[in-house]
This record gives structure tokens, sequence and C-alpha cells, in this order.
């Protein structure tokens, strides 16, 4: 299988605070990984880091073999990797069809806007009744898809997820992780980052596990959910 | 009890905020500064009808607040709230008597007091003066119950009223500069004030065309939709045409004056279109704005005067290079506070402001800046023979000058880059995960604006043929501030509205002018509770709107209009 991301012993830093510490991981085309970690493990930070918003001080990260380390957040969105931030944050004051519209930024083919379009409806019809809707009135499910649309828009070749399941009533996590699953089955590549353990290693193939920004286990899902240190830590049980 | 002081609760808050505002307005010495002049001669003045605006105003917002009371307790809280401004100013008059509070408040004087119980003697006042605003709080209650048709027309027509008198000194002259016009002017004025026979006719006759235009309103309005697209069209550029032409031939109606009160009101307009970009569209917080301002009226000066003798271009000549030094300087700006946001942004940004009067005052520079001394003999500007010298020529030059602003404005509200500076003000992490190039959207947003600002400074120095250091404080930068948060954010019409309200409105009225900060700040205040999206606030959803026409409508949008009461 073709490596599509893969992630090189970065190392990243706020000022003094070392987040990242010799962090590897990879992605295969196709696959969903999913990284699992506490509060403050450094989950965001390492989606901060590949997506360009932080620079790591040492590493590298190839997206098809091509270094994306040194470019611009908006260089590496139009390469194709498009993070869904972490707490939803939709444009709370436009629409859902601007939303949707704000997403395709970086992509100028009109023809492919459109279908990209009629696909992320196809996938929400949610979205597609409340297209005219300020998005800042969406109930809470409804901005992760918007959420999720908006990045789906810009045509992403690994779609990086911030615990999308965040703060969510159980019923609409299950809509979401189904989402996920749906996105799989069309092939779209995707880091996930959850707190979620037990709904997230449902759906990936593999799974990293971080500690204080080390890299302490990985393996791929099924094992990982066997794992007694896995299911004490993060799956709540005894 | 309790129930009773839950029943009262909003006519006495608001009450309580008018009497704040009321006895305030007395001791500063508005109130006796507005009653030099009489609205309707002899029957009021201006002084009595802002106090009586206020009464009535609270009073209808006590009524709006509890709208949902019935009617008996909606009329009950704004008479209360009536009373209790009405008593605010009795305890005044009454404190006044006793202690001398005119050691504190010079305005606190016995010629305050009479005129604050209409020159009643006080034994028989204070019971008028309780009467007076129980009834302003009865008239705002009543207003409030009655048809949405019937208000409207009756407060635009009192409006007027009182807007005509306001305006008296513009619009007696004006009025009769017209030959036969005159007449209407003579009918209309006295020599104080209005006539009351004249304020009476403006009233019925602005309610009587208001009603009818609310009556063919909806008839005109499918007529207008029923004609064919290119008859629409047809209809529609008349209407420009019409427009276009009023501004042509407005310093001609409106005299020398005026002309001159339009011409700073242009300039505020320009200025305020440049900020707008920044401030509106991406939403970047620039206190440092006015320092454009200077450096285009400085190049222009440099350039084209020949007191300092380095060069002599016209002003055409000077007019790229100023504003290509304002755009580069908008980006000079932009690069350090890259990262900033907010208010640190606001901060950094009223230093750059600063950096730039300081250094054109310095005497170090003085020998290519003019020092505090400034530059003069900047020639004015002129196309074939024609020279913009006086200010109704000159407002011929700033309207060019708005034109141009106001299309490149709007072609670049639609464009990509309007769209990523929309992205950017509602949220820069999220603009960047969606690709959008942080750093250069920033950048250009600095540029466009500084050359706007640039732009306007050009042209400020040739109209006043000088620059000076003082010219460009800081009060500059907040002045435009203010008039595009009134206005409203990010919409072009609302910088117009914003201007011709917080500049135009002062430099009419000599009794604002004094009071011109405090004016601002309670027109803020009051945009902030009333209309926090301003005047004419920015369209956001406009094609969604258009959809939503075609279909069913279900917009929440608030409609373009004007200030709703
Ligand atoms: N803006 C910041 N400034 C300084 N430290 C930060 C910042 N953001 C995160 N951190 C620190 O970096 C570490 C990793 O944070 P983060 O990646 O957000 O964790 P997670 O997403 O796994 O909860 C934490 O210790 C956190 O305190
Ligand atoms: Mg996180």
């Amino acid at each position: 299988m073709a490596a599509m991301l893969e992630v090189e012993n970065i190392h990243s830093y706020y000022g003094h605070i070392h987040a990242l510490k010799n962090l590897s991981l990879n992605i295969n085309e196709g696959e969903i990984v999913t990284l699992i970690g506490g509060n403050g493990a450094g989950k965001s930070t390492t989606l901060r880091t590949i997506s360009g918003l932080m620079k790591p001080r040492k590493g590298s990260i190839r997206l098809q073999d091509e270094e994306l380390t040194r470019l611009l957040p908006h260089k590496i969105v139009e390469k194709g990797v498009v993070q869904v931030p972490e707490g939803r944050r939709v444009f709370g004051r436009l629409t859902v069809v601007e939303n949707l519209e704000m997403g395709a930024f970086a992509c100028r083919d009109g023809k492919l806007n459109r279908d990209n379009l009629d696909r992320v409806f196809t996938l929400f019809p949610r979205l597609l009744e409340r297209r005219k809707q300020v998005a800042g009135t969406l109930s809470g499910g409804e901005q992760q898809m918007l959420a999720m649309g908006r990045a789906l828009m810009a045509n992403p070749k690994v779609l990086l997820l911030d615990e999308p399941s965040m703060g969510l009533a159980p019923v609409l996590v299950d809509d979401i992780f189904e989402t996920i699953e749906k996105l799989h089955q069309g092939g779209t590549t995707i880091l996930l980052v959850e707190q979620n353990a037990r709904m997230a290693l449902q759906v990936a193939d593999r799974g990293y596990v971080i500690q204080t920004g080390v890299v302490v286990l990985s393996d791929s899902a099924q094992n990982l959910r066997k794992n007694e240190m896995v299911r004490k830590a993060y799956m709540g049980e005894n | 009890m309790t129930q009773m002081e839950s029943l009262w609760r909003h006519g006495i808050k608001t009450g309580f905020i008018g009497a704040v505002t009321v006895v305030l307005l007395a001791l500063i010495g508005m109130v006796e500064a507005f009653s030099q002049r009489d609205i309707i001669a002899g029957v009021i003045s201006m002084g009595h009808a802002l106090l009586l605006v206020i009464a009535i105003f609270m009073g209808y917002i006590a009524a709006k607040r509890t709208a949902l009371s019935g009617i008996g307790s909606t009329l009950i809280n704004s008479v209360v709230s009536g009373v209790i401004i009405a008593g605010s100013l009795v305890l005044l008059i009454l404190l006044g008597s006793w202690v001398n509070l005119r050691s504190i408040f010079m305005n606190a004087s016995p010629a305050l007091y009479s005129l604050l119980t209409f020159g009643i003697e006080f034994k028989n006042g204070w019971t008028f003066l309780l009467l007076a605003g129980a009834l302003c709080g009865l008239v705002a209650g009543l207003l409030y119950q009655s048809f949405p048709t019937f208000r409207r027309i009756l407060i635009t027509s009192l409006s007027s009223v009182i807007i005509a008198g306001v305006l008296q000194d513009m619009l007696r002259p004006t009025l009769s500069a017209w030959g036969p016009i005159s007449v209407i002017s003579d009918w209309l004025f006295s020599s104080n004030g209005l006539s009351l026979s004249g304020a009476i006719t403006l009233c019925l006759v602005i309610a009587v065309i208001l009603f009818i235009w609310f009556q063919k309103r909806d008839i005109l309005r499918t007529r207008f939709s029923r004609l064919p697209s290119s008859g629409q069209r047809t209809l529609r550029m008349a209407g420009y045409v019409l427009l276009v032409g009023i501004f042509l031939v407005l310093p001609q109606v409106l005299g020398l004056f005026l002309s001159e009160v339009l011409t700073i009101v242009g300039l505020y307009v320009l200025l305020g279109l440049g900020l707008n970009i920044v401030v509106g569209y991406a939403g970047l917080l620039d206190l440092g704005y006015v320092a454009f301002f200077a450096i285009g009226a400085y190049v222009t000066a440099i350039l084209t005067s020949p007191e300092l003798g380095f060069f002599s271009l016209t002003f055409w000549q000077a007019l790229p290079f100023a504003v290509i030094l304002g755009l580069l300087s908008g980006v000079i700006l932009g690069v350090p506070v890259l990262k900033m946001r907010g208010d640190y942004l606001a901060i950094a940004t009223l230093g750059f402001g600063e950096i730039i009067r300081i250094l054109v005052l310095s005497d170090f520079l003085r020998p290519w800046l003019g020092g505090a001394q400034g530059i003069g003999r900047i020639p004015k500007a002129s196309i074939g023979g024609y020279e913009f010298a006086t200010p109704q020529q000159i407002y011929y030059l700033i309207l060019a000058g708005c034109a141009f602003v106001i299309f490149i404005s709007l072609r670049l509200k639609d464009s990509r880059l309007g769209r990523a500076w929309k992205a950017m003000r509602e949220d820069e992490d999220v603009a960047q995960a969606m690709g959008i190039n942080l750093v250069a959207t920033k950048l250009l947003a600095f540029a466009t604006g500084a050359g706007f600002s640039a732009l306007s400074g050009a042209i400020f120095a040739s109209k006043l043929s000088s620059v000076y250091p003082h010219s460009f404080n800081v009060m500059i930068s907040i002045n435009i501030l203010c008039l595009i948060i009134v206005g409203g954010m990010g919409s072009i019409p609302g910088v117009i509205v914003g201007a011709v309200a917080l500049v135009g409105l002062p430099e009419l009225l000599r009794e604002f002018a004094e009071y011109r900060l405090l004016v601002y700040g309670a027109a803020l205040v009051a945009m902030m509770l009333l209309r926090p999206e301003g005047l004419w606030p920015e369209v956001l959803h406009l094609r969604e709107l258009q959809d939503a026409q075609s279909s069913s409508a279900d917009s929440e949008t608030p409609a373009p209009s004007g200030a709703r009461i």
C-alpha cells in the first residue's frame, strides 16, 4: 500500500514547551488512522503541525512523497491536506451555503465545486434542508456536519478531523461516526483525533496512542481495542 | 408590593436611565445652549424639544419592554418612566434651591431652573413638570399601541418639523435664494424658528405625502415587478441618472456654506470607505488610520508646493505618488502587526498614527516636512482651465473620488479577495484552514485602506492649500471609526449615513459642535443598545435573499432601511 501521508520525527514547540517529541506516524491511502490521547497529549498540536499552522523545529511531513514541511498553510490546503478544527468553528454569521462556498476557496474549478457541493448535500441531507439558514443558529450536530462538509469542499486527499464527537449527544455521535464510515467507504483518507477511543477504534483501521507528545503505542485498531492499557486509560474499563 | 415592583419594573428602569440623561444634559449646559433657538417660534425651543424627545423616547422604550403584558401595564410603565424623568428635574431644581450647585456645575443657574419648568414659577411649575412628564409617557405608550402606519406617519412628520427647525439657518437662505420658492421660506420660517402656521403646514404636508405613499406603495411595487425586465432596467437606470443629477447640482442649490459642509462630509466618506475595507470587510481594528491620510497629504504637499522648492508637480502628477506611497506604507504598517489581533492590533496601530504625526512635527525633519508650521502654497487641482478652488468646485473633485472608491469597494466586496476578507473577519484560524493566505489577505486590506486614505489626504491638502501636523491627530481616526460603527460595519451606504450623521450634523449645528464628543459617545451607546448592526447595515446574505424571494421568503436579515422606530 502506498503511503499517503508520512510524518517523520517531528518536534513542535510552544515557546519553551516541547509539545511534540520525535513524533512519527503514517497513513496509507484510503485508511482511517486514529490518534488517541488524553487532554493535552498533543493531538491538536499534531494536526496543527501537519496543516502548517505551526512549524516543526525538526522532522519532516510528506504527502505522497512531496515535502510539506516548509509550505505555508494555504499551500498545504491546496495540496489536499484539509483540517476540520476542534470545536466545530463554523462561520456563525454566514449561511450554510456560504460556509460551504468558503470551503471551496482553495479550489478554483467551478465544475468540481458544484460536484463537491452535490456530494456534501447527499452526504448530509440536513445541510441541504438548511442551506439558507445562518450557521450560528444550527444545532451542535449540524454545525459539526457543516464543518466536515466545508472541509470536503476543499477536495481533500487527507482529511484531518479534530475531535468531531466533542460535546455532542450520544445519538449525534453515532451519526457523525456513521458519516466518517461513509467517507471511508467512498475512499477518503482520514486522520481522526479522538478522546472517544471506543468509537474511534471501531471505525479506524489503525491507531496511535500519544501521551505528552510521545507516541507510546501503535497497532491495528483491532489489537488496540484488546490492549489492556488502552482499555483502562481511554475506554474507562477496569 | 413585590408584585407591583415587578409590574412597574421596566418603567422605573427606563425612567431612571432617562432621568440620568436629562439631569446630565441640563448640568453640562446642553439644554440651556439649545434653548437659544426655537423650533417653532414662541412655542417650543430646541432645549425643550430635546427634553420632550428624551421623555417620549424613554416612554416608548418602557412600553416596548412591557409589550407582552397588556395595554394597561404598557401605559402604566411608560407613564411611570415619564414621571420619573420629570421628577428628576424637579429634584434637581429643589436641590439647586437649597445648596449652591454652581460651585461644581457652572451651568446650574436660576436661568436653567426656570427653563426646566418651562418658565412657570416653581410653586406651580413642579406640578406642571410632573404632568408634562406623565403626558409624554402617556403619548409614548399610546404611540406604541397605535397602528404601525399611523405611528410612522406621525413620528416622521413630527421629526421633519424638528429637523426643519434645527436646520433653519441652513434652509432659510437656501430656499430664499430660489426666487419663487422663497415664498415657501417666508411661510415656513419666522425670525427665530418655524412659524406656528408653517410648522403645522409642514407637518400636514409630510403626513399626507407619507399617507399616500403607504397607500400606493404596494400597488407601485407590484406594478414595477410586473414590468418586463427591460422596463425595470430602464426605470432603475432612470433612478440612477436622477440620483447622479441630484449629486451634480447639489452645490449650486445649496450655496457656499452648505457646500463647504458637503466637502467635509465627502472627505470623511472617502476616509470612511477606506477604513471600512480594513475594519468592516477584513475585521482589522486599525486606529492609526490617520497616518495614511497624513502621508497622502504630505506627499502631495512636498511634490507640489513651491514653498519647499524640491518639486513643483501639478496635483494630478503628484496624486499617483501619494496613493502609491499610501499603499506601501499600509504594507509597512501591516507587516509588524500581522500576528496581532483585536485590542493588541488597535494599540499597535494607534502608535503608528502617532509616530507619523510626531515625525512631521519634528524640528529635525523641518527642512523636508515643514515642522510645526506645516507646508503652504499647495496649488489647487485643475483640469483644462477649470480649477477646483472654491468649496463648490472642490465638491466635484471629492464626488469623483467617492464615486471611484465606491466602485472599487463594490467590486472588491464580491471578489475572491472580498471573500477571503470576510472569512478572515469571521475566524482567522479557520480561514487559514480553508486555504486562505492570511499574510497576503491582511496586507492587501491594510494597503487598500491606506491607499484610499492617502487619496483623501491628497485632496485634503489641495483643498486647504496647506498641511499642518495638528490636522492629523488621533481624533480623526476615532471619528472615522465611530462613523463606520454608527453607519453599519462593512456597509457602503452605512459609511455615507454615518458621515452625514456624525460629521455633517455637528458642522451644521453650532450648538452640537461644543458637545461633539458627547454626542458621539451617546450615539455609540444608543446604537449598541438599539441597532447594534448600524443605521444601514451590511447586507450579508444578498444572494440567498434573492433566492428566497423567488421561492418562499423566510429571511431574518434586517431590511436595509433607514432608522426604524
Ligand atoms: N497556544 C498554546 N500555547 C502554549 N501551550 C499550548 C498551546 N496550545 C496547546 N499547548 C500545550 O501543548 C500541549 C498539547 O496541547 P494539545 O495539542 O492542544 O492537546 P490535545 O489536543 O491532545 O488536548 C498541552 O500541554 C497544552 O497545554
Ligand atoms: Mg485538542
